[in-house]
């Protein structure tokens, strides 16, 4: 490798962030914020691509271009990054997305320095989370996300609207949203930072790899280093939960989900897709990064709880996204319904620690996080393009699209049917899978969420039933279909979607090898 | 080319197809409808020669050495999962039927769809075509109009083709699904092709949501097949030594093996898919669909693949039926088909829309097929299964050619009549020779009429092993059905053909042209000819004749699964009582319906059978039924208990609290805490100092002699002191 590619990672992980600053000093005019913006997106997109070609799969399950400097010596926190078969393609999707996601915000009007800037630190954050290999580094990137995200729905979210919070408190809706999702998210926040630093004055060390190890071997009734006198069981379930429910909130899982519907029913059609397309993998990304391999125990031991969470997600989610006339809201809630079976092979995986149906329950997972961020951005996107046309989101406003958008129509069809998991797109596939490690393992919390499947196609088909077919509203006779811009946006979701449909391998090769190792890690 | 390489391709050319349409070709008719056909011409060829050269094969060795081709498509952490192409006999039969039906369809659609015909005055995309106007020889006339989203019905139709393709070449589980969902796809788009219409769309929807609920469940039994065997090809999962340990292992649930639990999760995706009581709803409203394209989709092909499904897993069923501590499937299965025979043959006897008729009949079909396969005759299944793909393709085609003639009579006559009920009809075989006469053909294989139909063979096949069998039930019940169709084939032939014209629109119907004939003519001399490969040996006079090629070449395939059953001495009486019922019911029919003189005349039927007629027209009330039961309280869980109750009220009730009682305890913080105490001891500390100040301000005057006359004082205290204590000491 030459001396370039040893800085690839923190190349990736700062060029957004360097980019917001040269925007800072560009001129405000938005043609110039928004190209420069993309640009700037771009570029770690591209070096992710060299990453990729770089990247030795066969030791997809170990950590690589590891970069460390010091940081915090005293309290044994570093600047640490890595990525293994996991985090390379969460880091994937995110650098895949967000400038799509930039390339949808080209129809933002308003302060478009401001929003683009924060849209690079966003990916900055995220990235971060995905490329950490220090505890305490990981919740810097994992807090830092937040605050962009607050400022874009509270910013520019949507203009109408309001939420009664109780009888005389009344606030704008995106103002509730942005509020909501801030206070939970910190909420969770709260027990994470306890716990990590509890494992880190535990272990002596905030690095991954280290924590990881000393962590496991721990043995005696009472910790080292912290004066206690709690059993170490005690304070393992306690840290476990503080994990769980940091994470859980993230994911969403049911009942912390009800953020989500709010969040990303008020942010922009771009804030949307991030959201649903990155923001909730942090969540699951976090179950599979450090809650199973640091509580194998106690995530085997409470993996029914968290299986019926997530099956009550998967069913719950999917009902409540049929039963809504906000398009956007119905989407939002299918992300419920979607990653509701995340996190069931995530318990699955933990209650059958060391199989095969753990491997492929997990790769089912992972699978499921980057389909699901394809399709989600992609709904969010078609439900934001129709909202451009139209000004309302009611599905009852609705009828009959698909003769005068027929283009669009046939989009939304595809994207549609790939996030009703037909098969011969993405979805299906990862559902399978998941479907396939869980059932030996949970059967009851399977059938839960195989009857909320079923509800996945009556929410699609209530979507599709109103705004493409049904008897025409004169108001929308003359909707102009999609432009160019947009067609980019949507083309290459779509084609990654086929893409995985028909050659699952490309993706799940690089994911199964890091996802057995995984297993092995847990089987110890 | 080899084997393997042509049927890896034989479902490409339609997707290719469709690709092409709805990316480049659709604004032009022409071009749409020419690659279409010629894609479905190209993947025939293919099939054709495939079939040409397993014939050469031969049985036994095609199905000891089935065309075979896979390759890895998912990761596992001990077994990985291939997916592949595959032909051996039932292969072979099916794409024979599948290739000449689709083909056919196509070229049909050409003219349906008024290919040549003007553009109509008033059409728009997404309700059907209403017609135009044409000015000939001085004076204007009404004539149909083509059809307005011509290039996507193509489109549409071939993905269609695409996934019936890849179901039947696949060679395992997972890709057939595939196919099997894409079907499911485009049926969706098709039935719900006039999307503007309101009933079309609920159509859409409901077929789409009713296949579903067996999707789920088969879906979960290749799952679950999946992680039992670690494999889904069929030439690992159909394994005997695999099979006889699933059939030996119990499943968590119903006191069944597991493979006789997989089997009955596939099972309910045939339920769906073939459209068997109770998810058999959907099949009916199907026919809002471009009259008899998707209709013959649903009669001809799609529908045939829930039967494929179970023929194909038949070896499964089996194996779980052989071990008597599990309890079977099978007589399940069995029960499920003959009911919806007989239940679907009822109904279809008080239909009036000559579509709907069809659609009963349909599903009635398919539970003969399903009840064979209960009872173990899967090559029977697997006869009818072709046979019946024949004439219900030619018996929906032909009824599309009734109602495209009477919309002509319709559009001339500028009279207000549904032209596919058929009470308005009558008298068209003069006005429709052609359709007639296949119609006919079709009509009588459909009711078993003896000898000549192939569908009396394979009827009579299901019905001898179902008595030889000593299934009595499953036999009586399905002899009664065959009356129905029987009875209901001819009152359908006789309303629509026979007797005078009771309309105008049916005096001035007309004949199709010939891309819808010539569809009609092949397809009727499949529905000849294709039973006498299948004349059993003990068949009277000719039994013996002609060999029993079907038997020989689909029994072949499960020769290495399922043990050859010990020659049963066969007896005449399913024989004769099927010729009796065929012959009898078609009379009936014709005795019953002849005296039908006017378009308003209430059925013969009505008055003898009272509420039972009300009841049948009404379909048992099923759509009602469901309605009550599933729909709306599905509706009301989903918006008022999740959304509504749960998420709003409880869940973010709870959330507002906490956040109105931090609101408060941040006033309380303030207002009693904060304010009084902090703030207030706050306030003291300097009202404090200031007071304590402003109560020794008096004695800082700033005057220097004051301050000497305070130092002067204190000085004499101090020296008092002083002196006092050394006095005292």
């Amino acid at each position: 490798m030459n001396s370039w590619t040893n800085h690839l990672l923190t190349l990736i992980l700062f060029t957004p962030a360097l980019g917001a600053l040269v925007l800072w000093f560009l001129p405000s005019r938005p043609k110039v914020q928004r190209w420069a913006a993309l640009v700037a997106s771009l570029v770690p997109f591209v070096l992710t691509v060299v990453l990729w070609v770089n990247f030795d799969f066969q030791r997809a399950g170990e950590f690589q271009f590891i970069e460390r400097y010091p940081w915090y010596d005293a309290i044994g926190a570093a600047y640490h990054v890595g990525v293994d078969g996991l985090s390379l393609v969460m880091v994937l999707l995110t650098t895949f997305l967000v400038p799509l996601a930039i390339l949808a915000s080209f129809s933002i009007q308003e302060r478009v320095k401001a929003y683009m800037m924060l849209f690079l630190f966003l990916e900055t954050g995220m990235l971060g989370v995905f490329l950490a290999l220090d505890l305490l580094l990981f919740f810097v990137f994992w807090e830092i996300g937040l605050v962009p995200m607050f400022f874009l729905i509270f910013q520019w979210g949507s203009a109408k609207g309001e939420r009664t919070v109780w009888p005389g408190f009344t606030l704008q809706a995106r103002v509730y949203a942005a509020m909501k999702f801030m206070v939970y998210t910190m909420a969770g926040s709260l027990g994470l930072l306890l716990a990590l630093q509890m494992l880190g004055l535990v272990t002596g060390s905030f690095d991954y790899l280290q924590v990881l190890e000393r962590w496991n071997s721990i043995s005696g009734p009472v910790l080292p280093n912290i004066p206690l006198y709690i059993p170490v069981s005690l304070v393992k379930k306690v840290a476990f939960w503080a994990f769980v429910v940091a994470f859980a909130l993230k994911v969403p899982v049911w009942p912390f989900h009800t953020w989500l519907p709010d969040a990303h029913t008020e942010a922009p059609t771009a804030g949307s897709m991030i959201l649903a397309g990155v923001l909730l993998k942090l969540g699951a990304y976090g179950f599979l990064r450090f809650v199973l391999p640091l509580y194998p125990a106690e995530s085997q031991f409470y993996a029914p709880v968290l299986a019926f969470l997530a099956a009550m997600a998967a069913l719950l989610g999917a009902l409540a996204a049929w039963g809504q006339w906000d398009f956007k809201r119905l989407v939002a809630y299918s992300s419920i319904n979607h990653m509701g079976f995340v996190v069931l092979a995530v318990a699955a995986a933990a209650k059958a620690a060391g199989t095969e149906h753990a491997v492929q329950a997990l790769n089912g997972a992972v699978l499921q996080m980057f389909n699901h961020g394809l399709t989600a951005a992609g709904m969010f996107f078609l439900v934001g393009v129709l909202y451009d046309r139209a000004h309302t989101r009611n599905l009852k406003d609705f009828g009959g699209l698909f003769g005068t958008v027929p283009f669009y129509g046939g989009v939304l069809m595809f994207t549609a049917m790939a996030s009703l998991g037909l098969p011969g797109l993405n979805s299906f596939v990862s559902e399978f899978l998941i479907v396939r490690g869980t059932w030996p393992v949970l059967p009851v919390f399977t059938a839960i969420s195989l009857v909320g499947l079923l509800f996945t196609g009556a929410y699609i088909l209530k979507g599709l039933k109103h705004a493409l077919f049904g008897p025409l509203v004169e108001k929308w006779a003359n909707l102009p279909d999609m432009t160019l811009r947009e067609v980019l946006v949507i083309g290459p979701l779509m084609a990654l979607m086929l893409l995985l449909g028909i050659w699952p391998l490309t993706l799940l090769d690089v994911i199964h090898r890091s996802m057995v190792a995984l297993v092995n890690l847990l089987a110890g | 080319m080899t084997n393997e390489l042509l049927l890896w391709l034989l479902p490409l050319p339609p997707l290719l197809a469709f690709a092409l349409i709805v990316l480049f070709l659709n604004k032009s008719n022409k071009a749409s409808h020419t690659v279409a056909i010629l894609s479905v011409v190209l993947s025939w060829l293919g099939s054709m020669v495939l079939f040409l050269r397993a014939l050469g094969i031969g049985a036994e060795a095609l199905a000891e050495h089935p065309m075979h081709d896979s390759l890895v498509w998912l990761p596992g952490k001990t077994s990985l999962l291939r997916i592949g192409v595959y032909l051996d006999p039932l292969t072979a039969v099916t794409l024979f039927f599948v290739a000449w039906t689709i083909v056919m369809i196509f070229v049909y659609s050409v003219g349906y769809h008024n290919y040549g015909q003007p553009k109509g005055d008033h059409d728009e995309k997404g309700y059907p075509p209403h017609g135009a106007t044409v000015e000939e020889h001085g004076h204007k006339h009404k004539v149909p109009s083509i059809e307005p989203m011509y290039a996507r019905f193509f489109a549409f139709v071939s993905l269609f083709a695409f996934g019936m393709y890849l179901l039947v070449v696949s060679d395992n589980l997972l890709t057939l699904f595939a196919g099997w969902e894409i079907m499911g796809l485009c049926s969706f788009l098709l039935i719900g092709f006039w999307f503007k219409k309101e009933s079309a769309r609920a159509a859409a929807i409901k077929a789409f949501m009713t296949t579903r609920v067996g999707d789920v469940f088969m879906l979960l039994g290749i799952a679950y097949l999946y992680v039992a065997t670690g494999s889904l090809a069929y030439t690992d999962v159909f394994n005997p030594e695999v099979l006889h340990q699933l059939a030996h292992s119990p499943a968590p649930v119903l006191g069944m093996s597991v493979a006789g639990f997989i089997g009955l999760l596939l099972f309910i995706g045939t339920v769906g898919k073939s459209a068997q009581w109770p998810l058999h709803v959907w099949l009916p409203d199907a026919m809002e669909g471009p009259t008899p394209v998707s209709a013959m989709i649903h009669a001809a092909t799609m529908v045939s693949a829930g039967v494929y499904l179970i023929i194909r897993v038949f070896p499964l069923l089996h194996a779980a039926a052989e071990v008597p501590e599990f309890l079977s499937p099978m007589p399940i299965i069995a029960f499920i088909g003959a009911f919806t025979a007989l239940f679907a043959a009822t109904i279809a006897v008080a239909q009036n829309d000559i579509k709907r008729v069809l659609a009963y009949s349909t599903i009635s079909q398919l539970g003969y097929m399903v009840a064979a396969v209960g009872i173990g005759a899967y090559v029977a299944a697997a006869f009818h299964l072709v046979t019946h793909a024949f004439f219900k393709a030619l018996l929906f085609l032909g009824s599309g050619s009734v109602i495209h003639g009477m919309e002509h009579g319709v559009l001339h006559t500028g009279e207000r009549i549904d032209p596919q009920n058929m009470y308005n009809m009558g008298g068209l075989r003069r006005k429709m020779p052609i359709t007639f006469w296949t119609f006919l053909i079709g009509g009588f294989a459909l009711a078993g009429f003896p000898v000549v139909t192939a569908g009396f063979w394979s009827k009579d096949e299901i019905l001898g092993e179902a008595f030889a069998g000593h299934h009595m039930g499953v036999f009586w019940t399905l002899a009664v059905a065959a009356l129905l169709t029987a009875f209901y084939t001819m009152r359908q032939i006789t309303l629509t053909f026979l007797g005078e014209p009771r309309t105008e629109a049916a005096k001035h119907a007309h004949e199709t042209p010939w891309t819808m004939t010539v569809p009609l003519m092949v397809l009727s001399v499949f529905a000849v000819g294709y039973g006498w490969v299948g004349v059993p040996k003990y068949f009277p006079v000719l039994g013996g004749l002609l060999p029993h090629w079907f038997q020989e070449w689909v029994g072949a395939v499960f020769h290495l699964y399922v043990k050859e059953e010990q020659a049963v001495s066969h007896s005449l009486v399913p024989l004769l009582v099927s010729i009796l019922v065929s012959l009898g019911g078609l009379a009936l029919g014709y005795v019953v319906y002849r005296g039908v003189t006017r378009a308003d005349q209430p059925d013969p039927l009505a008055r003898p059978l009272g509420p039972i007629f009300t009841l049948l027209k009404n379909k048992y009330y099923f759509d009602e039924l469901y309605a009550f039961l599933f729909v709306r309280p599905a509706y009301w869980l989903a918006e008022v208990f999740t959304f509504r109750w749960l998420d709003r009220t409880v869940i973010d009730g709870i959330l507002h609290a906490v956040a109105r009682l931090s609101w408060n305890l941040g006033q309380f913080l303030r207002n009693y805490i904060d304010l009084p105490l902090i703030n207030g001891f706050g306030d003291a500390l300097g009202e404090g100092a200031k007071g304590f100040g402003r109560l020794f301000r008096a004695i800082q005057s700033g005057r220097v002699q004051h301050y000497m006359l305070v130092a002067l004082a204190h000085v004499v205290a101090f020296l008092m002191l002083v002196y006092y204590y050394a006095t005292m000491s």
